[in-house]
């Protein structure tokens, strides 16, 4: 899932505090499950932005509300049934909501409240964790399924390096060495030979550097 | 300067059973703080964050909640999540610039105890100190 965490609440302040009334939007898709940005969390923010423009002795109307997923055109319609009661929107969805958002009503402002962190999974409860870059090129079947793009410290693709010390990083003693891991997990499935086969240098133009990413599926489209 | 402040109490229905005996009326000639309004609650497990920043906007210069010893919660973490909920709160409050002492969690034992009326007289005195709501 992507995974997010609220803004600090002075920024937000700072972004509302000229409207008069927005639309606080939860979305019911990933920053739900990490407890970033559902319903229950847009409930919270619209609370504390009240009380936030009250200290500042200013009012504030709030729609609460929230859509299926802020990153679908057909989710995003149904926005159109409050349009009369905000000025701006305040998107608890990730950053692809905000830029979906803008991307489809030209007329609306939209101010995220999250900061949009990574692609991750629920370690234990109440904590995430950084599984995948979204690199566009998975080694993952030559890594034992461990992700070196998102889970080394330089993304190495013929790790370890000298830094891996007891099968911590050197960035810090609680950082995993993923390339310690993956030998180990290799290992266990007796592909250990697989840690001696050279990467070739990587082409990075699918991780982004070239510029915005699309995928096109041909089949899909009418 | 003096003020009467107004103070949200969300009690476990257990903690303050005894407390509440006599439509309160013990409470009171314990000196129990007036300026608290006590609800009671079925567990404070159930409390959520927007139930206490709703008291906040309510009017509340202050809210306190009181749930059962940490070791003995009626529903095992009830007060547990409680006390991590006014956590939360407390950080949200400081976040908007408000002293975060605003808001407290106790644990306290069953029936009526001191330390019942000793902590909502310490929370009043807090909220004497700290003045009326900024949110006001």
């Amino acid at each position: 899932m992507i995974v997010a965490e609220r803004k600090p609440m002075a920024e937000i302040i700072e972004m509302v505090q000229d409207c008069k009334k927005i639309l606080v939007l939860a979305c019911r898709g990933c920053v739900t499950v990490c407890s970033a940005g559902g319903e229950r969390e847009a409930e919270i923010l619209s609370s504390l932005i009240r009380l936030g423009m009250k200290k500042a002795g200013k009012s504030i109307e709030i729609r609460t509300d929230s859509l299926v997923r802020q990153c679908d055109r057909e989710y995003i319609d149904e926005m159109d049934q409050w349009k009369e009661e905000y000025d701006a929107v305040v998107s608890t969805a990730c950053g692809v909501g905000v830029n979906f958002i803008s991307n489809l009503r030209k007329e609306t402002m939209v101010y995220p409240a999250l900061n949009t962190s990574f692609f991750g999974g629920s370690a234990e409860q109440g904590e995430w964790t950084e599984q995948c870059a979204g690199c566009g090129d998975c080694v993952l079947h030559l890594t034992g399924g461990l992700c070196p793009v998102a889970r080394c410290a330089k993304s190495l693709m013929n790790g370890p390096c000298g830094g891996s010390v007891d099968g911590t990083c050197e960035i810090h003693k609680d950082v995993e060495c993923i390339w310690q891991s993956i030998h180990d997990r290799l290992g266990s499935f007796d592909k250990s030979a697989q840690m001696e086969v050279i990467a070739p240098i990587r082409d990075w133009s699918s991780a982004g550097h070239g510029g915005p990413r699309k995928v096109v599926r041909d089949d899909l489209t009418v | 300067m003096s003020f009467d402040p107004a103070i949200t109490l969300f009690s476990c229905h257990y903690t303050s059973q005894q407390s509440c005996a006599e439509e309160g009326k013990k409470l009171e000639q314990l000196g129990f703080p007036a300026s608290i309004d006590l609800v009671r609650v079925p567990c404070t497990g159930k409390l959520q964050i927007t139930t206490l920043l709703q008291a906040f906007e309510d009017g509340a210069d202050g809210v306190y909640v009181v749930g059962c010893p940490t070791d003995g919660c009626h529903n095992v973490k009830g007060s547990m999540r409680a006390a991590k909920r006014v956590d939360a709160v407390r950080v949200a409050l400081e976040e908007l610039g408000v002293e975060g002492g605003r808001v407290q969690m106790y644990h306290l034992p069953r029936g009526l105890h001191p330390e019942f009326v000793a902590k909502g007289k310490e929370m009043d005195a807090r909220i004497q100190d700290l003045g009326p709501s900024p949110f006001k």
